[in-house]
């Protein structure tokens, strides 16, 4: 089945407006449940990661850029360079390995 | 009218404190710009449209949870796949509105509340609870008023230039995002040793399940979900998070002045976010 475009974005756009203001709107105490707590604490990690591997090595031409993108990635950002600084190396990486291989 | 008097524009000083969040919105617009590129060419692969591409950006606008919506499109999987994607993909985002409803003076209208909670993003966040005392919508609103276009602009650009662009450019900018992803996790992962443990067995679980013969023909996005929802909770088992607390070390200035009211966990889970604000305003 075909799904329609309009209802996706339309479902996204909900999902990320009522994920962001519920609390803003209807939070006025702190959430106890230290499993919730611990829980919510690790998801952007484990997501993030998940997320991350294997798919950039999956996202170039050529997968070993990808893995040079990750290694360099996680070595600028491990000094604590920004978003910014940090994406703009992982594709200098990119383009260098690419231009050799 | 149903606004709250208190942070009219009429007051002098609301129209300061939403001219200072535009100026911070600068430099967070401008690498929202570019890293947004990546995403758009993203959505091109998939086969959208660039208005398409602005318009979930500017209702979306958030890196990760964007990708989410990009890559179950490309799956062409089920509605509730998306939704349960964009809410595992956004979860942190609960996290910084449960941590700034705590700094919202209680008299705040619900739209205020509801404005600023749509405007949550990890910069735009980090940037207003490091602002001391109760949250001024005025300045939230003014750096979304700056970032969020641009935001739009470069996903919209990216997925018009896809084509256009060298294939060599377009390998190279695609990874542009997955950067964004690793400067948010490994600077946490560096003072924390359960995150940068966490992080490691999310890799190497992550490989596995792509390339294992059956589970990787699963698609992308629903073994993201479950790999995300497993791989916590068995980790808030096994350490719950405030045993960790300790790791407050890298929670800047303004996030630490805000645990007051908040909880260790929300102020932590800013600090990254945080930490690429004050390098931003260092340059």
């Amino acid at each position: 089945m075909q799904h329609s475009i309009f209802i996706y974005i339309l479902i996204a756009a909900l999902v990320s407006l009522i994920i962001r203001a519920i609390p803003t709107t209807l939070l006025r105490r702190q959430i106890e449940n230290p499993f919730i707590r611990s829980f919510l604490y690790y998801v952007p990690y484990v997501t993030l990661s998940v997320m991350t591997f294997p798919a950039i090595t999956e996202a170039t031409k050529n997968p070993v850029a990808g893995y040079a993108a990750l290694v360099v990635g996680i070595i600028v950002a491990w000094f604590r360079k920004n978003l910014f600084e940090t994406a703009i190396m992982c594709c200098l990486t990119v383009l260098v390995t690419e231009f050799f291989f | 009218m149903l606004m709250s008097n208190d942070y009219s524009l009429k007051l002098p000083e609301n129209r300061r404190v939403l001219a200072q969040g535009m100026r911070d919105g600068i430099p967070i617009g401008a690498g929202y710009f570019a890293v947004a590129f990546s995403l758009g060419i993203t959505a091109k692969g998939i086969g959208l449209r660039p208005i398409t591409c602005m318009i979930t950006s500017v209702l979306c606008h958030a890196s990760a949870g964007e990708y989410a919506v990009y890559t179950v499109i490309g799956d062409n999987a089920a509605y509730i796949t998306m939704a349960v994607m964009v809410l595992i993909a956004n979860a942190r985002y609960l996290l910084m509105s449960c941590a700034m409803s705590q700094r919202m003076a209680p008299s705040l209208s619900f739209f205020h509340r509801l404005f600023m909670g749509f405007g949550i993003t990890d910069e735009l966040f980090a940037i207003s609870i490091a602002r001391p005392g109760m949250l001024n919508p005025n300045y939230m609103y003014g750096g979304m008023f700056v970032s969020i276009p641009l935001w739009a602009l470069g996903s919209g650009l990216g997925c018009f230039s896809g084509e256009v662009l060298p294939e060599r450019i377009v390998s190279a900018l695609s990874v542009a995002l997955f950067g964004m992803f690793l400067a948010i996790i490994i600077p946490p992962a560096r003072d924390d040793k359960i995150i940068r443990m966490l992080i490691i067995i999310s890799f190497a679980v992550s490989f596995v399940m792509s390339k294992l013969p059956g589970v990787s023909s699963v698609p992308s996005g629903t073994r993201i979900i479950i790999l995300t929802v497993v791989i916590s909770a068995i980790a808030a088992i096994l350490f719950p998070a405030d045993s960790s607390a300790n790791d407050s070390a890298h929670a800047t200035d303004g996030s630490a002045n805000a645990t007051d009211s908040n909880s260790n966990t929300a102020a932590n889970s800013s600090a990254g976010a945080a930490d690429s604000i004050d390098n931003n305003k260092g340059d």
